[in-house]
């Protein structure tokens, strides 16, 4: 518990470059730069096999193979490809890792659509583009938030990693500390990331109270 | 033998077994081990936690949300605060890894119990099963596919995760990654990510050829 206190009380580490708001804050850039990036790319592709069913075969082969690789492999195989005078050596991996699971998510939100609601939309005279928007990502939102915050828990974890190639971010007091043995550092730096990795989770879970339907998250009964 | 840098063959030849403390055979074991034992102690904790929940419904909300905030948790710095409790051991790398994989086989076995039709279930009583040969006999085997694909998920994020291991200094593969790094030298990295992609492929192989052989009747089925 001394620990605690060690690293909570001591003023150096509030203020500076290396302080706990600094790092929190470059922890929350990376993670944020990394999930958008990872949104912008698998979202609308998601969207875009699911509703028209093909090339679902990328998907399931792109989901395998992110599950498989390693992620400090990958941050240490692009900082030796590409230098460390950029971010990008690390966002690349971290948006390689995040893609798969909201692609997957939110194919398979789309594709389980109740294929005669599908065809009840097209019947109501909804063309492709509209069925897709105002029906099927509505019903499948439950599923596709379920990606994102697969997504952001896989980003927050890859992120401390990454603190291990130079990067700053919360990883930095873990890292830092276990090579110099500062285990103040190491179990004050860890909580911070758990307490970090758990609000992630909570606002996720209070984003799909507010943006699911209530009829989909069946809060209302409709029968 | 040239004089420049070694190529990537070059370097699995020299550093495949040194008969040291670090060749890459070595890591090997080392990650098989530490991959294997939390799929395996998963797996086994799994099945009652998830029987429990299906028999007390009540129970499983809460053992769902529970696990569901453990999968979230990050595994270095809940490798680092382990350190204080099972010091610096494989053990570290192990506890976790094994509650990652209970995370995704609890609901596995309850969605896979719960697949069992009614009448299934229902005829299985008629003809008398005491409930323990309804379990093994029937309800167990028609939720084997379930848990095996999640089995395949935890097989091959295992193995992938145990790579961070090597930041504590533990072994496995991921020291391949470290030592590149101390070192840079991109050789072993790659070599590194090659053997665990190819580690990961070769489990999820023999699940699948697992569930061929552990249920027959899906392909009688769809070939009927």
């Amino acid at each position: 518990m001394t620990w605690l206190s060690d690293f909570f009380g001591d003023p150096a580490n509030w203020s500076g470059p290396g302080g706990i708001p600094m790092r929190l804050l470059e922890h929350l850039e990376f993670s944020a730069l990394a999930l958008l990036l990872a949104t912008l790319i698998a979202l609308p592709l998601g969207l875009l096999i699911g509703h028209t069913g093909r090339g679902g075969l990328i998907v399931v082969v792109s989901a395998n193979l992110s599950r498989a690789l390693p992620t400090l492999g990958l941050l240490v195989m692009f900082v030796l490809l590409l230098g460390t005078a950029s971010i990008w050596p690390v966002i690349i991996p971290l948006v390689l890792l995040s893609v798969p699971p909201i692609l997957v998510n939110t194919f398979e939100g789309i594709r389980g659509v109740d294929p005669e609601l599908r065809d009840a939309a097209y019947g109501m005279g909804l063309r492709g583009g509209q069925v897709l928007l105002r029906v099927l990502v509505p019903v499948a939102l439950p599923l596709i938030l379920l990606g994102l915050r697969l997504s952001a828990i896989q980003v927050v974890a890859t992120t401390t990693v990454a603190a291990y190639t130079g990067l700053g971010g919360l990883g930095r007091f873990v890292i830092d500390g276990f090579a110099t043995k500062d285990y103040a550092s190491v179990v004050g730096g860890s909580l911070l990331i758990v307490l970090f990795a758990l609000v992630v989770q909570l606002g996720f879970t209070l984003a799909q109270r507010v943006t699911v339907s209530p009829g989909v998250s069946r809060r209302l009964k409709t029968r | 033998m040239n004089d420049g840098p070694p190529t990537i063959w070059e370097w699995i030849a020299r550093n495949w077994d040194t008969g040291r403390v670090g060749s890459v055979k070595d890591l090997l074991g080392d990650h098989l081990v530490m991959s294997l034992v939390p799929i395996v102690a998963g797996l086994l904790l799994a099945l009652p936690l998830g029987l429990a929940s299906v028999r007390w419904r009540w129970l499983y909300q809460p053992t769902a949300g529970i696990f569901n905030i453990i999968y979230a948790l990050p595994s270095l710095p809940i490798f680092m605060l382990l350190i204080s409790v099972t010091g610096l051991s494989k053990t570290t790398v192990i506890i976790p890894l094994t509650f990652y994989a209970m995370a995704v086989l609890i609901p596995a076995v309850v969605d896979g119990l719960g697949s069992v039709p009614d009448h299934v279930r229902q005829s299985a009583v008629a003809m008398g099963f005491t409930p323990l040969r309804r379990l093994v006999q029937v309800e167990l085997p028609i939720a084997t596919p379930v848990v095996l694909a999640g089995l395949r998920v935890v097989a091959v994020s295992s193995i992938s995760l145990v790579s961070v291991g090597a930041l504590i200094g533990q072994g496995g593969l991921g020291m391949l990654f470290t030592r590149a790094y101390q070192n840079p030298f991109m050789p072993p990295v790659v070599v590194g990510i090659v053997l665990i992609v190819a580690l990961a492929l070769v489990a999820d192989g023999l699940l699948v050829l697992a569930q061929r052989l552990l249920t027959p009747w899906v392909r009688a089925r769809r070939t009927s």
